[in-house]
C-alpha cells in the first residue's frame, strides 16, 4: 500500500460527455382529425387575438387627434376636461380616479360576499341546493347592467342615504368618508360602487367556487378527523388552498368593475375629480371613464377623439388587470399558495 | 456481523434517545387520559340504498392493537370510518347499530361528532399533511381545530414527533413546510398530528400501503410503542404486518353482491395458526383474496 508513489497517474483525456452525439428529431404526423381540430382551435384563438388588436388599433387611431394636440403626458396627468376653450384642455386623470375608486369600493363589497357565497355552495350545501345556488348566481350574471343601473338610480340611491349618513357621521375622520355640509348623498361613488359590486359578484363567486371545489378531499377529511368543526376545516384547509383563487377572482372582478358603464353613467354626475380637491366617496360627485364616455358620446369630433383616448387608457388598464388575474388564478390551481 | 450491528444500532438508539424522558404535556379540555375500549354492536352501513356492511360485532380492547383484514371491497374502511363518525360525512351514507366508546354510544343523540373525533384519531391511507403549514403547525393543528389549550406546546410537539418516530429527522427544521417531507415522513407526521391531541383510540387505514419497507418498519415500531397507551385499530392488506403488530384480528369478507361481515375474530396467533373457519386460513395463507 505505502509502496505506491502518491502521484496520480496521468489520466487519459476523456471526451466531453455527449460528444459526437446528435439529438434525434422525433416527428409525429398528426391524423387528419387532429389536424382539422388543431386548425379550428388555432383559428378561433387567433381571431380573438386579432379582434383585440383591432379594437386597440381602432382606439389608437381615433384618439391620435386628441392625444397629439394635448400631449400624452398632459393627457395622462391633467384632471380637467374642457373642450370649450382654445386650445382645448383635456386630461384623463380625474376620470381614472373616479373609475378606480368605484371599482375598489365594488371589490371591497363583493369579495367577502362572494367568498361566503362560494363557501355556501361548495361546503355547506347538499347536491341539490348546490345546483340551485349556482343557478341563482348565474342568473345574477345574466341581468343586463342597465337594469342594475336603473335599479340603483331609482331605488337604491335613496335607500342608501341613511347608511351614507351614518358612515360620514361616525367614520368621517377617515379621509374619503368625509362629507361637506349640506352635500347631497345620492349619486355618490359609494352607491355606484355598491351597484357595481352586485355586477361583479357572480364572476368572483364562480372563480372562487371553482378553486374551493378543488381542495384536496384528503386534507379536508384530515381536519375533520382531528375534531375540527366545518368552519375550522374551512379556515385551516379550504381558505389557504383557495387564497390564490380569491386574489385572482377579485382581480378579475376589478377588471370587470373598471369597465362597468351604464350603471355608473346613470348614477354619477360625471364631473371629473379635480386634483387638490379632497375626495368624498359618500357624497354626490365623481366620474368614471366608461360613464363619462357613455354620457358624452355623440359630441363634436375632438371630444369624441378625447373620449377614445380615455377609452384606450381604460382598455390598457383593464387588459393588464385581467392578464395578471388569470396568471394568479392559473398558478393557484397547482395548490401552492400564491404570493403577490 | 457488521451488517447486523449497523442495522441494530439505530433501533436501540431509537429506544434510548426517542423514548419520552418526561411525562406528557397536559392539554386542557382534551380527551380523558389513557386508552379506551371500543366496541361495535350490530354495526351496519349503507351507501344510498346499498348495504355494504352488516351486523358487525367486535370488541377492540383498551390499549391493544386490533387488525382488520380481508379482501378488497369487503367494508374494512367503511367499518373504520363508522368508528369515528367519518362515515356520516359522505352524502347518502347511513348506519345502524351501536359503537360504544368505554360503554357510551358515540352516535347517541347529543353527542357531537367533533368530540368523538377528538377522542378517536385517524390516519389515512394517503399521507395528508397540511402542505401550507410548517411541521410544527401540522403537529399542533389538532389543538387549533378542536380549540384545545396547551401551555407546553414545544414539549407537545417534541413528544408527539418522538412517539411517531420522526423527531430525529425533523428536529432541526420544524419550521419548514410539512409538504416538503418524503412520503414516509409525511405519514409519520400525520401520526404525530393525530397523537398530539392525545386520543384514546387511533384508527389507521392501510397506513403503510404507500410507504417503503424502512418507513413501514418505523410505523410498526410506533404502533408497538403505542401499545398500552392508545387503542389501535389498523386495516392492512399485509398479512405479515397484521401478524407482527396486532393482538386481536378480525377477518372481513363479502360474498358477491352481499354486504361485508366479520367471518371470524380472535387472538392474532390463533387466527393465523389454527382458525376455526377454513376461509380464514385460506386468506391468511394467501390462497384467495
Ligand atoms: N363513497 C362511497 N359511495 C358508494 N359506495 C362506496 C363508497 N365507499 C365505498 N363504497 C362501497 O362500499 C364497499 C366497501 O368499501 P370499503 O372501502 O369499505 O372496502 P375496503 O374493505 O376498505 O376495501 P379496500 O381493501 O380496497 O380498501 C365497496 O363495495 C365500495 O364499492
Ligand atoms: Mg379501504
Amino acid at each position: 500500500m505505502s509502496g505506491i508513489d502518491l502521484q496520480d497517474p496521468p489520466t487519459p483525456p476523456s471526451p466531453a460527455p455527449g460528444a459526437g452525439r446528435t439529438k434525434r428529431v422525433v416527428t409525429e404526423v398528426p391524423s387528419v382529425v387532429d389536424r382539422r381540430f388543431n386548425a379550428i382551435t388555432m383559428g378561433a384563438g387567433i381571431s380573438v387575438l386579432v379582434l383585440l388588436l383591432l379594437v386597440g388599433a381602432f382606439l389608437l387611431i381615433q384618439s391620435s387627434d386628441a392625444i397629439s394636440q394635448t400631449g400624452i403626458l398632459r393627457f395622462l396627468t391633467r384632471t380637467e376636461w374642457r373642450t370649450d376653450v382654445q386650445p382645448p384642455a383635456i386630461g384623463v386623470l380625474g376620470l381614472l380616479t373616479g373609475t378606480v375608486l368605484v371599482a375598489v369600493v365594488a371589490v371591497l363589497f363583493a369579495v367577502p360576499l362572494s367568498v361566503f357565497c362560494a363557501l355556501a355552495i361548495t361546503e355547506y350545501s347538499t347536491a341539490r341546493r348546490r345546483k340551485w345556488l349556482i343557478g341563482v348566481v348565474d342568473l345574477l350574471a345574466a341581468v343586463p347592467s342597465l337594469l342594475f343601473g336603473l335599479w340603483g338610480f331609482l331605488y337604491l340611491s335613496d335607500k342608501m342615504i341613511p347608511i351614507s349618513t351614518w358612515l360620514s357621521q361616525n367614520l368621517g375622520f377617515i379621509p374619503f368618508f368625509h362629507t361637506e355640509k349640506n352635500a347631497s348623498l345620492t349619486g355618490s361613488i359609494f352607491i355606484a360602487g355598491v351597484v357595481v359590486a352586485l355586477m361583479v359578484l357572480p364572476i368572483i363567486t364562480s372563480v372562487t367556487r371553482e378553486v374551493f371545489s378543488q381542495t384536496p378531499p384528503g386534507e379536508k377529511e384530515a381536519a375533520l378527523a382531528l375534531g375540527g368543526t366545518r368552519w375550522g376545516m374551512i379556515r385551516s384547509v379550504v381558505l389557504p388552498y383557495g387564497r390564490g383563487g380569491i386574489i385572482g377572482g377579485s382581480m378579475l372582478g376589478l377588471g370587470r368593475a373598471l369597465g362597468e358603464t351604464i350603471a355608473v353613467a346613470l348614477l354619477l354626475p360625471q364631473v371629473p375629480q379635480r386634483i387638490g380637491d379632497s375626495i368624498h366617496i359618500l357624497q354626490n360627485g365623481g366620474a368614471t371613464v366608461s360613464g363619462f364616455i357613455a354620457n358624452r358620446a355623440g359630441a363634436d369630433a375632438f371630444t369624441v377623439s378625447g373620449l377614445m383616448a380615455a377609452g384606450l387608457v381604460l382598455f390598457i388598464i383593464t387588459l393588464a388587470t385581467n392578464m395578471i388575474a388569470s396568471v394568479v388564478v392559473a398558478r393557484s390551481r397547482s395548490g401552492a399558495g400564491v404570493d403577490l | 456481523m457488521t451488517d447486523i450491528h449497523e442495522r441494530a444500532l439505530p433501533m436501540t438508539e431509537t429506544l434510548v434517545a426517542e423514548s419520552p424522558a418526561v411525562g406528557r404535556a397536559t392539554i386542557i379540555g382534551g380527551p380523558p387520559p389513557g386508552a379506551a375500549t371500543l366496541e361495535a354492536r350490530g354495526a351496519c352501513a349503507w351507501f344510498g340504498d346499498r348495504l355494504v356492511l352488516e351486523g358487525v360485532d367486535l370488541v377492540m380492547p383498551a390499549g391493544q392493537v386490533t387488525a382488520l383484514i380481508g379482501p378488497s371491497g369487503c367494508g374494512k374502511s367503511t367499518f373504520l370510518r363508522l368508528l369515528n363518525r367519518m362515515h356520516e360525512l359522505i352524502p347518502g351514507a347511513a348506519l345502524d347499530g351501536e359503537i360504544l366508546l368505554d360503554g357510551t354510544d358515540i352516535y347517541a343523540t347529543g353527542t357531537r361528532a367533533q368530540q368523538v373525533r377528538m377522542r378517536i384519531g385517524m390516519v389515512f391511507q394517503k399521507p395528508n399533511p397540511f402542505p401550507a403549514m410548517s411541521i410544527r403547525e401540522n403537529v399542533l393543528a389538532g389543538l387549533k381545530l378542536a380549540r384545545l389549550k396547551c401551555d407546553e406546546k414545544d414539549d407537545l410537539v417534541e413528544q408527539s414527533l418522538i412517539r411517531a418516530g420522526l423527531w430525529k429527522e425533523v428536529r432541526d427544521r420544524l419550521d419548514s413546510a410539512g409538504g416538503a417531507l418524503s412520503g414516509g415522513q409525511q405519514q409519520r407526521l400525520c401520526i404525530a398530528r393525530s397523537l398530539a391531541v392525545q386520543p384514546n383510540v387511533l384508527l389507521m387505514d392501510e397506513p403503510c400501503s404507500a410507504l417503503d419497507p424502512t418507513s413501514t418498519r418505523r410505523v410498526e415500531e410506533t404502533i408497538d410503542e403505542l401499545r398500552g397507551e392508545v387503542t389501535v385499530v389498523i386495516v392492512t392488506h399485509n398479512m405479515q404486518q397484521a401478524n407482527r403488530v396486532s393482538d386481536i384480528c378480525a377477518f372481513f369478507l363479502a360474498a358477491e353482491n352481499q354486504p361485508g361481515a366479520v367471518v371470524e375474530q380472535g387472538p392474532t396467533r390463533k387466527m393465523f395458526e389454527n382458525p376455526d373457519d377454513p376461509r380464514t386460513l385460506d386468506y391468511v395463507e394467501g390462497r384467495f383474496g
